[in-house]
């Protein structure tokens, strides 16, 4: 007995979902790419959420170097730039939390703001560092009710 | 397996953005579609078999030494859909030049943004778009492209394509109004039903020039 049990990893999977949509972390988008997943695309939420934290972690990495320059070389545009695209990402996954981040962000990049800019960029990274902990959790709880119903069915009846 | 009619219908879906091109692919081949996805307006229209620069019709015999290597076969596509802001083309730019082709001008445009600017809805409808969508699209918003596709079908195969999905119980097209059923022609024309409350006031958009080393390659 491997100790898997398909109703207890559902209902754990189903809590992290409640959890996340209650905390505004996830919003109805998440549930929509959830939707579009079947079995003619059956990775299609994970293929999904690992383009964006490879976007995303460039898009942080980007911006805090961009931060970091000099005063005279700060591009608030570039910056800007940036975050619409984080911005557009976020929002097409259903990243609320990091999403509303982003745009808060955003106008104290529009007001040349680097304090702000700064204080919401550390911001910006913990939260993303919790989307990612969260969702790489819910995958791997996905992994692991897909291998309880193979273990229970391995031959057919 | 989606109804074989649907299947026939083939979409062109434009977006710089990776993340939005797997997205509305989804959403497109779960609604049916057949879809081709391109990351810019350029390759849109490369695709489209018309050159940005020059405006060449497919239709006419091509021995000009400008015969890009990229060019394609003309490919049936049903309708365009695409983000309003790209990198590399000026906004409705992609829109314009469709519509301003003679060959291209009947293929319906849909125009998707992450902004409710009412300003640019109207323009856009104004331009020759059918719909406007704001982002994120769902599958609910891809119903309203149905109608649009059929019309054309209904009209270049002169009545010979029956429209079969109209009489679908499960099919919700509900065609948003009189009007454009009896239309025979894609002509931008205002469409009032459409348009949100206006201002005239047309703010300059950003646009998103690419980022380094996030090459977004169809």
């Amino acid at each position: 007995m491997l100790g898997l049990d398909a109703d207890q990893l559902r209902a754990d999977m189903n809590r992290l979902l409640a959890f996340l949509f209650h905390q505004g972390i996830l919003d109805e988008q998440f549930l929509q790419l959830q939707q579009l997943q079947d079995e003619n695309s059956p990775n299609f939420v994970s293929e999904v959420v690992n383009i964006y934290f490879h976007e995303s972690e460039k898009l942080l990495r980007n911006l805090r170097s961009l931060l970091t320059m000099d005063r005279e070389l700060l591009s608030f545009d570039k910056i800007g730039i940036h975050l619409n695209q984080f911005i557009g990402s976020s929002s097409s996954i259903g990243a609320q939390r990091v999403r509303n981040i982003c745009v808060a962000f955003r106008a104290a990049s529009d007001n040349n703001n680097r304090t702000g800019c700064l204080r919401s960029l550390e911001v910006l990274e913990h939260e993303h560092c919790i989307l990612k902990n969260k969702l790489h959790e819910l995958f791997q709880i996905e992994q692991q009710i897909l291998l309880a119903a193979a273990v229970r069915y391995p031959v057919l009846n | 397996m989606g109804m074989a009619a649907d299947s026939e219908f083939h979409v062109l879906a434009v977006d710089d953005s990776i993340i939005d091109r797997k997205v509305i692919e989804r959403l497109l081949k779960t609604s049916s579609y057949q879809v081709t996805t391109v990351d810019s307006g350029s390759k849109a229209l490369e695709f489209l078999g018309l050159r940005e620069d020059d405006g060449i019709n497919p239709n006419t015999p091509s021995v000009s030494p400008n015969n890009h290597r990229w060019r394609l076969q003309e490919v049936e596509v049903n309708l365009v859909i695409t983000d309003y802001c790209m990198p590399g083309m000026t906004d409705y730019g992609l829109l314009k030049k469709i519509k301003e082709s003679s060959s291209l001008k009947n293929i319906p445009v849909v125009i998707m943004s992450s902004e409710n600017v009412p300003s640019r809805i109207s323009r856009c409808l104004e331009e020759g778009a059918e719909e406007f969508l704001l982002k994120p699209v769902k599958l609910s918003d891809l119903k309203k492209l149905r109608p649009h596709m059929l019309r054309t079908k209904i009209k270049s195969h002169n009545g010979k394509q029956e429209p079969e999905e109209l009489g679908m119980p499960d099919e919700k097209i509900g065609f948003p109004s009189p009007k454009q059923e009896e239309q025979q022609q894609q002509q931008p024309q205002s469409k009032n039903n459409k348009r949100k409350a206006m201002e005239e006031d047309v703010s300059p958009e950003r646009t998103r020039p690419r980022l380094n080393g996030i090459t977004t390659m169809v």
